[in-house]
């Protein structure tokens, strides 16, 4: 027997999770999918902001889709807004929601348990693999949208949701700020994707989990429910971006947003990594269990739902749909004043200043038979506000498309003079009329809106 | 180095109502290279899980390199292989499967040359930049066992490795494997094809339905084999059968063998080996000539079949 032989037998400790973080990133990097999905992240959104601001029909449905032409940062935004609907979630699919079903699909958990030997760091190199994914993808994101829009059309002041004029150095600050806030809710998905991997395995649902939660929670984003439901939804995080987009920012939904999203990602990070360090790994056939996941997946995070939306109901007292007709009033007055200060100045007409105008709005929705209140594309709301220097007062007409997160469309109904036509003739040559059709959203929870000064 | 690298009393596992292994004892020498065998289901790979330290024994002790195993993965320093399959990542090569492993478990030696001694080792320097994805069974389960050597192991826990193999891929793993027990490395590995382990086996363990039914040198195992059946084929069937029918202690199988061409005159008798060579001599006294005799399986095989139950079965088949 040698000198070594005889010395006393050493335990095996635990690879240290700093060497599995590298070993999953290194398996993540071979994968030729998620190379691909990294391609298209750092191309697709520079090239649709380059292709599209060139065009003359821009995509007027999506929040800035209106403004592409004229500011590099409205592209930036406009992929913001696409990024939320399904695609952030769609990427957490790949990052998340394989990371542990890969290794079902190799056969190669046995290998990995005897290489790392312990179940919980193997958890935690692999939920920070994934993240590592995320914040690469997003990031590609973020940057080749930004540059896309910036070489195409380059940046130029854009109004804010509440129509105040945003400088170039603004812009930057809360396009970047904005993207930030897109982190939490991806977060959120990831960790459901993180849950779906481990709880179903192989199965492709298990795969598919944050889209088809996106869906779901799309869903009853389109169905008329309470505000606080609405708000306590991780789904409804992917829209605080626009509480940063007025002046004074309205943070408040936003803040709700960051804390229902990081809720969800510590809660269904943590049920999945319960139920991974439980997993017999020595059963090949493991391929999941349906019932598993509804008791110990599912069962909680609905708990959450009703927990955070109880919560935003006290906190904030909402009640009902959150739109009704005085928060539509003051923030289609707010919006049009920035916005006719605007249309002054690009008509190099005296300088007025919203204080000046004392803009005013009357809202109705439907008629007298129908409650001014919830969403609805049969609002009509008149602005009426007071020519500087003249004793007149001007009025306007708007149809009012308001959606049920709070997001209206304003389409201007005359005078032609002020919001009627498209484009306006200004001395330097035609620009789009900025009273013609904005985009504005009104807080749905129903604290005394802040944007108004 | 302890003298006994593993010890195994009593360990029970079931899964559900299914018992794996049912009080199994084992015990393997340091620098020795011991088989089980045994038919599917007997509990070999289980059995092999238990010494990675995949899972826990219900009941019953197992020391692995002087080591008590406790807990599910806390096992004694210096145990690799694989269980079911070898575990590559497809989409790495050759090389990046190795030095990715080497640099998660830290302390073995990942570098290019370390890496590339170990694919000549096991045949595989040719493909070594090659993604794992377009390799054939027996090329992966080469990769399988250099991965397992990465650490450089002293216990040796390798599930079938011999399995899709070609006959050069054999040799060649059967050298590397013994050239590691030379210097002192303990294997454990399984098979259910005793040649395989007959040419590498310092000692058996057979297995059948979660019991060890032999444990020993494979030598001590062919005494096992109890009566063999023989196949006789001579000039004259009919006359053959009669001398057989009244060769004392010898039986004349009736039916079809599988393995057999039909109505090629053989005929089937199953006694033991004094028996056999009586009936030589009768043969031949009654002027007929034996042109074919010999066991119809070998005899280690013969005795795999009396362990494990097999050969009742197929009796009773018939
Ligand atoms: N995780 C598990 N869950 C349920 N039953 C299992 C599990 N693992 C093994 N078994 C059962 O235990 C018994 C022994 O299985 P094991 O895989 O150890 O056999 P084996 O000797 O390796 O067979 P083979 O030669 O087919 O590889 C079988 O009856 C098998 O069905
Ligand atoms: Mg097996």
């Amino acid at each position: 027997m040698s000198v070594a032989a005889a010395t006393a037998p050493t335990r095996t400790t635990a690879v240290p999770v700093l060497r599995g973080y590298r070993f999953e990133l290194v398996k993540l990097a071979a994968q030729w999918r998620l190379r691909l999905v990294l391609l298209a992240c750092l191309l697709a959104p520079a090239v649709y902001t380059g292709v599209v601001s060139r065009q003359t029909s821009l995509p007027a449905d999506a929040v800035y889709g209106r403004w592409m032409g004229q500011s590099g940062w409205a592209g930036s935004l406009v992929i913001l807004v696409f990024m939320g609907t399904l695609v952030l979630p769609l990427l957490t699919c790949v990052v998340a929601g394989d990371i542990f079903a890969v290794e079902d699909r190799l056969g190669t958990w046995r290998h990995l348990l005897v290489a790392v030997r312990s179940s919980r760091r193997i958890f935690l190199a692999k939920a920070l693999a994934a993240l590592t994914v995320t914040l690469v993808l997003l990031g590609a994101l973020v940057g080749s949208s930004i540059v896309g829009g910036l070489v195409s059309i380059g940046s130029h002041p854009l109004p804010g949701l509440d129509g105040h004029a945003m400088g170039s150095a603004e812009l930057c600050r809360t396009v970047l700020l904005a993207w930030l806030t897109a982190l939490p809710p991806t977060l959120a998905f990831s960790a459901v994707g993180l849950l779906g991997s481990v709880a179903l395995g192989r199965s492709p649902l298990g795969l598919l989990m944050p889209v088809v939660l996106a869906l779901v929670l799309e869903g009853v984003q389109l169905m008329p429910v309470p505000a606080a439901l609405r708000v306590a939804l991780p789904m409804n995080a992917f829209l605080g971006y626009r509480g940063l987009l007025t002046s004074p920012t309205q943070l408040e939904t936003l803040w709700i947003g960051v804390g229902v999203s990081l809720s969800w990602a510590a809660l269904a990070t943590y049920l999945a990594y319960r139920l991974f360090v439980r997993r017999d790994f020595t059963d090949l056939a493991y391929d999941g269990s349906g019932r598993r996941f509804l008791v110990a997946g599912l069962a909680p995070l609905a708990g959450l739902v009703v927990l955070t939306t109880f919560s935003v109901a006290v906190a904030t007292g909402a009640t009902g749909s959150g739109v009704d007709r005085a928060k539509l009033e003051t923030a289609l007055a707010t919006s049009f004043s920035h916005l006719y200060v605007l249309q002054t100045d690009e008509l190099h007409r005296p300088a007025v200043t919203k204080e000046q105008l004392q803009t005013s709005a009357r809202c109705d929705k439907g008629g007298d038979r129908v409650d001014d209140t919830g969403p609805g594309a049969d609002w009509r709301c008149v602005v009426t506000w007071t020519l500087p220097g003249a004793s007149a007062t001007g009025t306007a007409i708007y149809q009012l498309d308001v959606a049920a997160d709070g997001r209206y469309v304003a389409d201007g109904d005359g005078p032609k003079a002020v919001n009627g036509y498209f484009p306006i003739h200004t001395p330097t040559g035609d620009a789009p009329n900025p009273l013609w059709q904005f985009d504005g959203f009104v807080d749905l929870l129903d604290t005394p809106p802040r944007g108004t000064r | 180095m302890p003298s006994t690298a593993v010890r195994a009393r009593g360990l029970t596992k079931r899964f559900g109502d299914v018992v794996a292994l049912d009080g199994v004892d084992l015990d393997v020498s340091s620098g020795q290279i011991h088989g089980l065998v045994g038919p599917n289901g007997a509990g070999k790979t289980t059995l092999l899980g238990l010494l990675l330290g995949l899972a826990v024994a219900d009941h019953g002790q197992l020391e692995v390199l002087g080591a008590p195993a406790g807990e599910s993965l806390a096992l004694a320093g210096g145990v690799a292989g694989f269980v079911d399959g070898p575990g590559l990542y497809p989409s790495l090569t050759a090389r990046q499967n190795l030095s990715a492993l080497a640099s998660l478990r830290g302390r073995v030696d990942g570098s290019r040359d370390a890496v590339d001694e170990l694919l000549g080792r096991v045949g595989l320097r040719d493909v070594a930049d090659d993604p794992v994805r377009g390799f054939s069974l027996g090329m992966r389960q080469r990769l399988g066992l250099a991965a397992a050597l990465l650490g450089e192991p002293r216990l040796l826990v390798l599930d079938e490795p011999a399995n899709g193999l070609d006959p050069a891929g054999k040799r060649q793993v059967h050298r590397v494997l013994t050239e590691l027990a030379d210097s002192g490395v303990t294997i454990i590995l399984s098979s259910h094809r005793m040649d395989d382990l007959t040419a590498l086996c310092d000692e058996v363990s057979l297995l059948s339905v979660g019991r060890v039914v032999f444990s020993g040198p494979v030598q001590k195992l062919a005494a096992e084999s109890g009566e063999l059946d023989h196949r006789l084929v001579t000039s004259d069937p009919a006359g053959a059968r009669s001398v057989a029918e009244r060769t004392p202690g010898l039986r004349v199988l009736t039916g079809r063998r599988s393995g057999s061409p039909a109505d090629d005159g053989s005929l089937f008798v199953r006694g033991p080996q004094a028996s056999v060579e009586d009936l030589v001599v009768r043969l031949v006294g009654a002027g007929l000539v034996p042109r074919e005799l010999g066991p119809v399986v070998s005899q280690l095989e013969a005795a795999f079949l009396a362990l494990t139950g097999a050969a009742d079965e197929e009796e009773d088949a018939r």
